[in-house]
């Protein structure tokens, strides 16, 4: 997309001679004007009040569609061809314009509205020495601007001093690429030392040379000339337009790039047009059509060439011909005509009427209470308005693990101190109790620094720890200080916490709410708040967490002087280096932790041990020699800690929950049900995303077998990938069978497919990155596919975005499988762009995933809804709407066919002319919508009750080829008896009172009227949900049938227009016949009935599940309510590791001081502090650090940069 | 081509924050939940149905069938294709130019009495009245009497429109053509005399026809020939159009002869209503039963396309004229869906519990 925004980039602006290097001067308007470079003004809108309507028009006559009916028209305009007057495709093509050309307008003028409102707004540039208040679009390349705290950035700039010391200044850039953490800019000392002084900015007189506009947000070059000095200038030295100014009182920068050459302008490309796959087949369907017609104009050309050699050339005598016009000649043109009469099979307002639907559901999923989410305020919202029906085709789901099942938000749940369980509520009889949100909550007020977000329920640990009981007191000393955590108070009383990983921000809050505090620390102590008394703790000692070890400790020297080292980690590896005198413990603990784990909680294990002062100098020394030796540091290091993390006491156990969000276990349940299989993809470790999917039901303890693939050669991912088949499928081929067709229009498209195949019994696939990384490798990514669509379920974990989307595509390619990504992050979006459908989790990270996405809400479980309920409606409407549409113009067309061989083969046609003009647009048009908008074959509680109901989407059994060619036999049908019936009824006969009835105008009459009440009568038959518009809708236009038909066959009309309406009198003199309408009857009958017939056939031999809801439902108003299970409980031996979700600590940065030189500049928080009224709805929330490149080497982000001076 | 998805909001990210919920309407349309019947095909409504319009259909269809049987229609073929047929001659020395008329004579013999009103039709035989270029052939303000269309014709008149520089009217193909054999019929009475039937040659086309869609020019003036002065026959024609009819309510344009012509026929065979006998008064047949005699005089010539020309003489009904087909049909469809009813009795009978079940399969 981005090349073709750079390819097209240059062929829209206005320069013909695409920039080679941008050169300017500060200060110095009209050298700069004289490069003619873009201003800031920015235009986003295509037309303006004069170009409208040529621009417009020419658009719209570019789609194929508009084009063909043009050429229609022009058709009709050639004398010898026109079969119809021009109004009856001009009328339509007018009409349908018209509705484009208004929506079209009022997206422009929203558009022009917003542009001018960024536009207009004020910013202080510097102009002739002062600082003015300017618009703006009136800022040129290279003047000086100033911007303040919490600005926009105006246009691309070169940062050139700012208020913060080293000229450093601070932006967010989530709405340029999504990522929320603060990024830090960094002026060159040179221009910083002006500082803000007006006076040597107006004096500044850099040259700058750079790159010209592009739009890759991660690089810029170029080169600064001052005093002839050069300095080169980089990507941290310029502020994008569309960052926010954070954390930075003021800064001054020079415009580089203005309004349109912004990198953000650059970057706003088209988007990819998502098409869904019954648009495509709808095109391959049109493309048939159009073969189909020219082949019943030839055939009917053919007759008419027959025709004219046999009977018109002796019927000269009455018909002469024109003049010139042999047999021959006469045919070719007839085929032409016969374009023209049939060209409704290609119906024009098929493309209108399909984009109404889809605009309906579409507002009816924006409207849906039931996805709106009341706590951050958020209505489900269709951000693309013509992929609804794809909503209920999906077969595989791609989610998003953080944020989008959980809540990243960690709670801590429960605890084991000392052997002893807490966190559970027990009523009298010693049942457990069900948490919920009307729990009693422990009140923590006694607690001056308790955190007001936080929540407990068990009030037992409260009283045990304020009791004074000894090892509870050493258990939340040990969470308050055995941690990486950093403090921060901006009040006094006001703790914020960042943490690196959620689990530890909670553990943090727990300890602090339980009265063990901690408040803040230098690289050598901790102060810590222990029940009201403030501790000062000497650290001696940071034994960082890696994914080796899986623990972390420290070593503190409380202010008595007693030496402790305090150890947290997972299970398994405290276990091992426990004294042996816990053994009692560890197996009252163990039961817990199998407890914990069953629920599906992080659990950690805690352990302390007293250390003695003489060892601990010379380890301490040892530890030093260590850390600085030149070479097998990290080997050395390991085994001092190994060394003394040893007979450490055993202290108790803690379980974080990783909220799952409302429903979710649920919600995976129906559409598994529904038979959507589910793939997570998330950038966790292994440990933690197999406890989620434990958690959220996706992982059972029923299932036969899960297989976890992490291996670190091809060879040995292969071999776990064909194992882990053989297992589930031990007769597969052994080499993957590629079906290789080929489809789409012109059948140009190649596709391959790899068929599903049958296993019985539930599977699990667990696949870490590293393996992921080989198995998407071309020798490699079929053996994959097979054996992951062989499993219910499927976990990728530790994935980077990139393997995500290449996850999709796979999926997409060999599966031809509608697919949908779910996801809340920027690392999402790709994914969500690769995906058939991109749903947005919104109110969560950034935008950036919503902005990219198809469909936003604000919670998991509505996913339930958007498929099973809205895509299912969606999908069966338009179904409906399609087969009921291609049927009632093909019957339309073909009873012309018939009569071709009546008339000569003249191109004569049945209808009236302004029943053929008005039979699409008025008299059919509006029931089909109303039955398209509204219907429902059952309500949204039996589709959510029964998810089986999802699977003829999936399928795609209401509208394929297949249906397509039925439908067309089903049309053939009607139109042979909607001919030859009122043909039978009506060539011999007269009135009652022994006058004309077999004339022209009346068979016309009954023809088309037998025509319409066939088309309404089905459309009834088709319409299972009637609602008042519905009924309004088809009587009303079987009334306005008639209506119209009496008025245009009235004596007024006839006066006024004499030659437009020459059917005069037709309806009065034959609507009054007996046995006119015994014919309409008739024919209806003829029609319907077989239909009837069949359909009731179906249903009683071959009942779909969708027949039996249906039976049922007339039965039952109401579903029955599910049965509510009691929350499954795992009986698991499988434990959670060490759960925190970041890879590595950073101790180091805690005890390397660097960080001091960062705190005490500005108490800036490493996390933003967003001010909206989201967060305040939500606890304590904590954002992980994005995640760096994995080696530790490089410094975090912030602290880096900071660091780095 | 430059549609971009940027756009201020975006820019802004979420600035405003409305103090009115963003929470969606509870309205029963929005929540799609409208109050709807949600009919379904199930064994109580299908079954009957099939039964009622089987018992319905077929006594109609009887009735039907009764009713057309009991219409009176005699045809006579006289185009005079057939060596034997008394037409032959006058078919085959056919002249436009001829001045003097050619006319054969055609006995027939009436098995039953025609009582009440007997309507004379001409039909014809593959004539194409219904072919787009013929059907197109007229001028329709023309025949409504407008001055201006009178001298200038419409286009689509051509090549009728004008003859020697003169408009022609009435214009176009379908006027041109006009059917102008004349019918005449004649009881043979069994002591020997010939009485020539009375045959009205008004009533017989449309009400709207005659008074709105036809109309002469220059309503006030009584004087056609002057009317029409300027004007020329059309070239097919023997007279001009003012001279159609001596009455002056059935001349020119409101001759019915020429209105019943100028409605064009559906389909290539049909029949056009030509004179009426009226009912005499009494118990008298219109036509007693007896020998006729048929009197052409053979003007149109049909033979070159191979076209047929017929007489017939009919009885109409509440129905129509003789039409056995809506009979039989509706008879058939009655059986049939009577029949269907029974074979889907069946079918519900012994399969009909397959989805009754509540056991919906998971």
């Amino acid at each position: 997309m981005e090349s073709l925004t750079s390819y097209f980039g240059p062929l829209c602006g206005k320069e013909e001679k695409p920039e080679e290097e941008r050169h300017f001067r500060a200060n110095d308007r009209p050298f700069n004007l004289s490069y003619r470079y873009a201003d800031n003004a920015i235009k986003t809108s295509k037309y303006n009040l004069f170009t409208f309507l040529p621009l417009n028009l020419f658009e719209q006559f570019g789609r194929l569609a508009n084009a063909y009916f043009l050429f229609l028209m022009v058709l009709q305009l050639i004398p010898q061809v026109s079969s119809l007057s021009w109004f009856t495709t001009a009328v339509p093509l007018f009409l349908v314009l018209a509705i484009t050309a208004v929506k079209d307008a009022s997206d422009d003028i929203n558009r022009h509205r917003s542009d001018k409102q960024v536009n207009n707004r004020m910013v202080d540039v510097l102009i002739d020495g002062e600082l003015r208040n300017e618009k703006w679009m009136n800022v040129q390349v290279g003047d000086i601007i100033k911007l303040e705290n919490n600005q926009f950035v105006t246009a691309d700039l070169m940062l050139l001093s700012s208020s913060e010391p080293l000229n450093l200044v601070y932006v967010e850039t989530a709405e340029l690429d999504g990522e929320t953490n603060l990024k830090v800019k960094q002026a060159l000392t040179v221009t910083g030392d002006m500082g803000d002084s007006t006076d040597s900015l107006a004096s500044f007189k850099g040259e700058v040379r750079c790159e010209p506009p592009n739009n890759r947000l991660d690089r810029f070059r170029g080169t600064l000339s001052l005093d002839g000095q050069t300095y080169s200038l980089d990507n941290d030295k310029v502020l994008l337009r569309g960052c926010t100014l954070r954390n930075t009182e003021w800064c001054f920068g020079l415009v580089i790039f203005g309004g349109p050459d912004t990198k953000l302008m650059q970057n706003s490309g088209k988007t990819t047009l998502k098409r869904t796959s019954i648009d495509h087949l709808m095109n391959v369907l049109v493309l048939c059509i159009f073969g189909f017609l020219a082949s019943m104009c030839a055939v009917l050309a053919i007759g008419n060439g027959i025709w004219e050699v046999r009977e018109g050339s002796v019927f000269t005598v009455f018909l002469p011909r024109e003049q010139g016009v042999n047999a021959a000649l006469s045919s070719f043109l007839s085929f032409w005509s016969y374009v023209i009469v049939l060209n409704t099979v290609v119906p024009i307002s098929l493309y209108v009427s399909v984009e109404i639907i889809r605009l309906g559901n579409s507002f009816f999923i924006d409207w849906d209470r039931k996805m709106y989410y009341p706590k951050s305020d958020t209505p489900a919202q269709a951000r693309t308005t013509t992929l609804n029906e794809e909503l209920g085709q999906i077969k595989y789901i791609f989610s998003d693990k953080t944020g989008t099942l959980t809540q990243n938000i960690m709670t801590f749940n429960k605890c084991s101190i000392n052997g002893k369980a807490y966190g559970e509520l027990f009523d009298f009889s010693g049942q457990r109790v069900e948490i919920t949100e009307k729990s009693e909550k422990v009140d923590f007020s006694w607690n001056q620094l308790a955190d007001p977000k936080f929540f407990f329920h068990d009030h037992s640990l409260v009283e045990t720890v304020r009791e004074g009981n000894q090892e509870a007191q050493a258990f939340f000393r040990l969470l308050a200080l055995c941690h990486t955590v950093m403090p921060e108070e901006k009040k006094e009383g006001e703790l914020y916490y960042q943490a690196q990983s959620p689990d530890e921000g909670a553990l943090v809050t727990a300890a602090r709410n339980f009265g063990f505090v901690f408040r803040s620390r230098t690289p050598e102590t901790i102060t810590a708040v222990e029940m009201g008394r403030q501790v000062v703790y000497e650290l001696l000692a940071v034994l960082d967490f890696n994914n080796v070890r899986k623990r972390m400790s420290v070593i503190v020297r409380s202010p008595e002087g007693k030496l402790t080292l305090y150890c947290k980690g997972a299970d398994t590896i405290i276990y091992e280096r426990l004294h042996p005198s816990c053994n009692k413990l560890k197996e009252v603990t163990t039961g817990h932790l199998n407890e914990y784990a069953g629920d599906g909680l992080r659990t950690l294990v805690l352990a302390y041990k007293d250390l003695d002062e003489s060892y601990m100098d010379e380890w301490k020394l040892r530890h030093h020699e260590a850390s600085t030796a030149m070479d097998d540091r990290e080997e050395r290091l390991d085994q001092l800690y190994e060394e003394i993390e040893k007979d450490l006491q055993l202290l108790g156990a803690t379980a974080v929950e990783d909220k799952l969000q409302d429903g979710v276990p649920q919600t995976i349940e129906q559409l598994a049900k529904a038979d959507i299989k589910i793939w997570v993809l998330t950038g966790d470790k292994q440990e933690t995303a197999e406890n989620i999917g434990y958690s959220c039901n996706m992982l059972r303890e029923e299932m036969k077998e899960i297989f976890v693939v992490a291996a670190n050669t091809a060879e040995a991912v292969k071999e776990e990938l064909r194992n882990a088949r053989r297992i589930m499928c031990p007769d597969s081929a052994e080499e993957p069978s590629v079906i290789k067709a080929r489809a789409g229009l012109f059948w140009l498209q190649k596709t391959e497919r790899v068929e599903d195949e049958k296993v019985d019994g539930d599977y699990g696939l667990v696949i870490n990155g590293h393996s992921l990384a080989f198995a998407l490798d071309t020798d490699l990514h079929l053996e994959l596919l097979r054996t992951a669509c062989m499993c219910q379920t499927v976990i990728c974990c530790r994935v980077t975005p990139l393997q995500k989307a290449q996850v999709v595509q796979l999926v997409k390619k060999y599966k031809q499988a509608v697919t949908l990504a779910i996801g809340d992050g920027a690392n999402d979006v790709s994914m969500i762009k690769a995906a058939h459908i991109g749903v947005g989790i919104s109110g969560q990270e950034g935008m950036q995933a919503v902005l990219s996405s198809d469909y936003s809400f604000a919670q998991f479980r509505y996913l339930q809804r958007l498929l099973l309920v809205h895509g299912r409606w969606s999908y069966l409407r338009m179904c409906k709407f399609l087969q009921y549409f291609f049927y009632k113009n093909f019957t339309f067309t073909f009873v012309h066919f018939w009569y071709a061989f009546f008339c000569g083969f003249s191109a004569q046609t049945v209808y009236d002319e302004w029943f053929i003009t008005l039979y699409n647009l008025v008299y059919t048009a509006l029931p089909v919508l109303a039955m398209s908008i509204f219907d429902q074959d059952v309500n949204d509680r039996w589709s959510s009750q029964y998810p089986q109901l999802y699977a003829p989407g999936q399928l795609n059994l209401y509208f394929s080829k297949k249906a397509f060619v039925s439908c067309m036999m089903h049309s053939c049908y009607s139109s042979l008896i909607l001919f030859f019936i009122p043909w039978a009824a009506m060539h011999d006969t007269v009135r009652d009172d022994g006058k004309d009835i077999a004339d022209y105008q009346s068979f016309a009459l009954l023809a088309q009227t037998c025509l319409l009440i066939v088309m309404s009568a089905q459309l009834c038959l088709d319409t299972s949900y009637w609602t008042a518009v519905n009924q309004f809708f088809v009587w009303g236009s079987l009334a306005a049938y008639f209506a119209v038909t009496l008025t245009m066959y009235s004596n007024g009309m006839f006066l006024i227009f004499t030659s437009s309406f020459p059917f005069i009198g037709t309806a009065r003199n034959s609507l009054n016949q007996p046995n006119v309408w015994l014919t309409v009857f008739l024919t209806s009958l003829l029609c319907i009935l077989p239909v009837v017939a069949f359909r009731f056939i179906l249903i009683q031999l071959w009942p779909t599940a969708n027949d039996k809801v249906r039976h049922k439902v007339r039965k039952e108003a109401l579903p029955a309510p599910a049965p509510r299970r009691p929350p499954t409980r795992r009986i698991s031996t499988r434990r959670s590791g060490y759960a925190f979700s970041h890879a590595q600590g950073y101790g180091d940065l805690v005890t390397s001081r660097r960080f001091l030189l960062r705190l005490p500049l500005r108490s800036r928080p490493l996390f933003t502090q967003t001010d909206s009224p989201l967060a305040q709805n939500q606890p304590q929330h904590y954002r992980t650090i994005p995640e760096e490149a994995e080696d530790s080497q490089k410094p975090p982000p912030t602290g880096g940069a900071a660091a780095a001076q | 081509m430059m549609a971009s998805s940027y756009n201020a909001k975006d820019e802004d990210g979420a600035v405003t924050v409305s103090l009115r919920s963003k929470k969606p309407e509870n309205t029963a349309f929005k929540q799609q939940r409208l109050p709807a019947w949600q009919p379904i095909l199930t064994a109580g409504t299908v079954l009957p149905a099939f039964f009622i319009i089987g018992l319905l259909f077929i006594p109609i269809g009887i009735g039907l069938f009764v009713t057309s049987n009991n219409i009176k229609e005699l045809e006579i073929d006289y185009t005079g294709a057939d060596v034997s047929s008394p037409c032959f001659n006058c078919s085959q020395n056919f002249s436009w130019n001829s001045t003097r008329p050619c006319t054969c004579t055609i006995p027939f013999y009436l098995e039953q009495p025609y009582e009440s009103n007997v309507y004379v039709y001409y039909g014809l035989s593959n004539f194409y009245q219904n072919h787009r270029r013929y059907v197109k052939s007229r001028d329709d303000s023309q025949l409504n009497g407008n001055m201006k269309s009178l001298k200038e014709p419409s286009k689509e008149c051509e090549p009728y429109a004008y003859h020697d520089n003169k408009p022609i009217a009435p214009c176009g193909a379908i006027a041109n053509s006009m059917f102008n054999d004349t019918l005449e019929l004649f009881y043979n009475d069994p002591n020997g005399t010939k009485i020539q039937i009375p045959l009205n040659t008004t009533g017989i086309a449309w009400w709207t026809d005659k008074h709105v869609k036809f109309g002469n020019p220059g309503v006030d003036n009584p004087n056609l020939t002057a009317v029409f002065q300027g004007t020329t026959k059309p070239v097919n024609w023997r007279r001009p159009v003012y001279e159609l009819d001596s009455d002056q309510d059935n001349n020119g344009f409101i001759n019915e002869d020429f209105i019943v012509w100028m409605r064009t026929a559906a389909l290539p065979t049909f029949r056009k209503l030509y004179r009426i006998i009226g009912k005499k008064s009494g118990l008298v047949p219109t036509l007693p039963r007896g020998n006729y005699t048929l009197e052409v005089v053979y003007n149109y010539p049909v033979r070159s396309f191979e076209g047929r020309k017929r007489m017939i003489l009919s009885t109409v009904s509440w129905m129509g004229g003789k039409n056995p087909f809506l009979g039989i049909a509706y008879v058939t469809v009655g059986s049939v869906c009577f029949f269907l009813g029974v074979v889907l009795l069946v079918i519900h009978h012994k399969c009909g519990n397959r989805n009754n079940g509540g056991d919906i399969s998971n």
